[in-house]
């Protein structure tokens, strides 16, 4: 059974690439088609996902392995595989029933657009590349996939290229990701150098098992921090946050897509997935890359957090909030927590697309109103969106006992815990709790409490065909935490390899009490900051300096302009006097010396060859003129002439003898 | 008899025909200054082979009625040509005939 699911394993990527190349080839003649089309896809991506993911639950650990030779030069081979473990089986579940809610969602918020059929193609390309990320067996592979889930991500987040803006923030999100994979291609070859393979798993000899890592010595550290960049440029993480805010320009499903399934999971997955490289030489679980990752991951989920708080565009909230996520998971990872971070990675991916299919549903009722301080009081016009919406923030906000997010949060709050470096992490953690508690009760009061502000609309529920989406993420998002319960941590044990236990005690904890309290704490301190919902946000009110520093992002963009950017905008600049003055000059130096030869030869031409040809031709004319005189044409000078010559031979021979 | 004297003759023979051949306007006598050459060259022929070493064969003989025979040829040629040419120019004077100036 698993050779077979693992000969066609690869069917699972394939499918929505094919669906993709399918749609485009329709063109724009069936707009209505490209939507079922992309939907069929995906669900047969999530039934053979369902099938692969079977094998993984039976035996503990299990890892299936199907590499194959891509192409051999000199007597080195290229060989590239695929790799079904319950991480990529785990994401694969994850990311196609996201994905397939995110369609179906689409189907209704995007009706009006007339660009449909490709905007489908898209979503269905990007859902299949970061497929192919998650069961590729290969760095090379995988970082094929990876640039093709950029390539998907610059497609949509640049959707409606009319809008200037949108074709920005899509160019912004693919240079800043390039940066990241700069160098995440050097450590790929630099893995390459030492190890001499790139597969992760081949009996033994792959570049993740101990053969291999014995073979990269101390360069694991640069390797794993060049990797490292990788994650950092896709998964936002400080300092190439940059781009996550702004791809908000790309349609609400888009932002649900790159937030929780695809894009930005891919950089988390990576760690996740190389993390034996990161591991390599630990000491007590601690190596100076891993430290490397915790603190990134602190920065930016602190920092992202306290942005968040400060944001009026409600999408912009939850992307800073999906920063701060991703920086937690990140600290997770680091900290040793791998199963932790990829099971909050899990949760997220579903509350967060809950989250931006809330706000999408949201947005698209208020006819494309995005910023929180205009709307209020929806939760009667619109009922589901609203229940929906309170689920997720919950879950985001780590409410524990019934929502995913908690569980998870309090499993990479206790690995930050007993992190033998620093405790300073875990505390930071500690605060960016309260602060998520604290932006997401401040939106959900803006938008669904209060008294509506915006008088004039009226808004009613989304049809069906998004409150449904809605409702299954939601529920998804509550029936995880089944699994993510310390009394019975199946999905850990999933990840791990091991056999879950049950042990009911481990459901009350001093722990779950405190971030329970910390939680609260959160949400009260929102309710008693913006219950009153006036003009002005109490932040602004009482903290203006601090509150313009969050509004601006901390001036990060603008840092960003003066240096980095103007240093790029002062080399351009300089290369192109360069250009105009020295290069130019040169050139048109040479083209003069040439231009003063040719004058030269002209000069020859005309005065010299020219002229010795005209007097040649004139002497031959007179030489000729002459000659013509002797053709008389008459018979006898003639003769004469040969008698004369004649007589001068024979006098010549008397002469001479 | 001697060989200068036969010389002598052919010489002025020759010097003879030669001025009739420069000297004449008429394509005939042109014609005939020639044959006269032509008749001095034959009296070498014979005089050089009276005189020589090897008298036994005829040699000299044979050479001068060769050459008569050639020169018959010729002669017929040449009158043919001065005909053809009357023909076309209505005259025998060599000066009208001046086609091939340069």
């Amino acid at each position: 059974m698993n050779s077979w699911i693992m000969n066609t394993v690869w069917l699972i990527p394939a499918t929505p690439i094919v669906v993709a190349l399918l749609i485009l080839s329709l063109g724009k003649t069936a707009p209505g088609l490209s939507a079922v089309f992309a939907v069929i896809g995906q669900i047969a991506a999530l039934i053979m996902s369902f099938v692969a993911f079977f094998p993984t639950l039976h035996a503990h650990g299990f890892r299936g392995v199907e590499n194959f030779t891509w192409f051999v030069f000199g007597n080195q081979s290229l060989r590239i595989g695929f790799v079904l473990d319950p991480l990529a089986a785990a994401m694969m579940m994850m990311i196609t029933l996201v994905g397939l809610c995110i369609f179906v969602f689409s189907i209704g918020y995007m009706a009006d657009d007339k660009n449909l059929s490709r905007f489908f193609a898209y979503l269905s390309f990007f859902s299949g590349a970061m497929l192919g990320v998650v069961i590729a067996n290969s760095l090379l592979l995988l970082f094929i996939f990876w640039e093709l889930v950029g390539l998907a991500s610059y497609l949509l987040i640049g959707f409606w290229i009319e809008r200037p803006s949108a074709a920005a923030a899509a160019k912004k999100a693919f240079i800043t990701t390039r940066v990241g994979d700069m160098g995440f291609f050097l450590g790929i070859l630099w893995l390459y150098h030492n190890s001499g393979t790139l597969l992760f798993y081949d009996n033994g000899h792959g570049c993740l098992e101990s053969a291999g890592l014995a073979m990269l010595g101390t360069s694991a550290t640069f390797i794993a921090l060049l990797i490292f960049c990788g994650a950092i440029g896709k998964s936002g993480q400080f300092p190439l946050h940059v781009w996550l805010p702004d791809a908000m320009e790309g349609p609400t499903p888009v932002s649900a897509l790159i937030h929780a399934a695809t894009m930005v999971a891919a950089g988390v997955f990576l760690v996740a997935r190389v993390y034996p490289i990161f591991s390599v030489g630990a000491i007590n679980g601690v190596t100076s890359s891993l430290a490397v990752v915790v603190w990134i991951g602190v920065i930016t989920g602190l920092m992202a957090a306290l942005v968040a708080v400060a944001q009026s565009d409600i999408k912009r909230i939850l992307a800073y909030s999906t920063v701060s996520q991703l920086g937690l998971m990140m600290v997770s990872l680091g900290v040793g927590g791998v199963a932790a971070g990829i099971m909050h990675l899990l949760a997220h991916g579903f509350f967060k697309a809950l989250l931006f299919l809330g706000a999408g549903s949201v947005i698209h009722a208020l006819h494309h109103e995005q910023d929180i301080r205009k709307m209020g009081g929806l939760r009667r016009a619109m009922p589901v969106t609203f229940a929906t919406y309170a689920i997720g923030m919950m879950a985001l906000s780590g409410v524990p006992f019934f929502f995913s997010g908690g569980w998870t949060k309090e499993e990479v709050l206790h690995a930050t815990s007993s992190w033998p470096s620093s405790h300073i992490p875990h505390y930071l953690m500690l605060v960016g709790v309260v602060l998520t508690a604290l932006y997401m009760s401040r939106q959900i009061i803006y938008v669904f409490f209060g008294n509506r502000r915006a008088a004039e609309e009226h808004p009613h529920e989304s049809r069906h065909v998004m409150t449904i989406p809605l409702i299954v993420l939601a529920v998804c998002a509550i029936l995880l935490s089944v699994v993510l319960t310390p009394a019975w941590p199946w999905l850990e044990s999933y990840l791990t390899g091991h056999a879950p236990q049950f042990d009911s005690r481990l459901l009350f904890q001093p722990m779950i009490l405190f971030s329970l309290g910390l939680v609260g704490t959160g949400i009260a301190l929102g309710v008693w900051m913006y219950h009153r919902t006036g003009e002005l946000d109490p932040l602004q009110r009482k903290l203006p300096a601090l509150f313009r520093f969050l509004e601006n992002k901390m001036w990060i963009d603008e840092i960003y302009d003066r240096t980095i950017i103007a240093l790029g905008a002062l080399f351009a600049w300089l290369s192109d006097w360069m250009d105009r003055y020295v290069w130019d000059g040169i050139v048109r130096d040479v083209g003069a010396i040439g231009q003063l030869f040719g004058k030269l030869t002209t000069g020859t031409d005309e005065r010299v060859i020219n002229a010795g040809v005209d007097e040649g031709t004139v002497g031959a004319q007179g030489f000729g003129r002459v000659m013509s005189r002797w053709h008389s044409g008459q018979i006898q000078p003639y003769l004469g002439a040969v008698a004369l010559g004649m007589l001068a031979l024979l006098l010549l021979y008397a002469w001479l003898g | 008899m001697t060989l200068s004297t036969l010389l002598v003759v052919s010489a002025t023979l020759f010097c003879l025909g030669l001025l009739a051949a420069l000297s004449r306007r008429h394509a005939i006598f042109i014609l005939i200054g020639i044959e006269m050459m032509l008749a001095a060259a034959n009296i070498n022929f014979i005089a050089f082979w009276r005189f020589g070493p090897h008298t036994a064969h005829p040699t000299g003989v044979i050479v001068a009625i060769f050459a008569i025979a050639i020169a018959a040829a010729e002669a017929a040629v040449g009158l043919a040509m001065v005909i053809a040419v009357y023909r076309h120019f209505r005259t025998t004077n060599v000066d009208q005939f001046n086609q091939l100036k340069g």
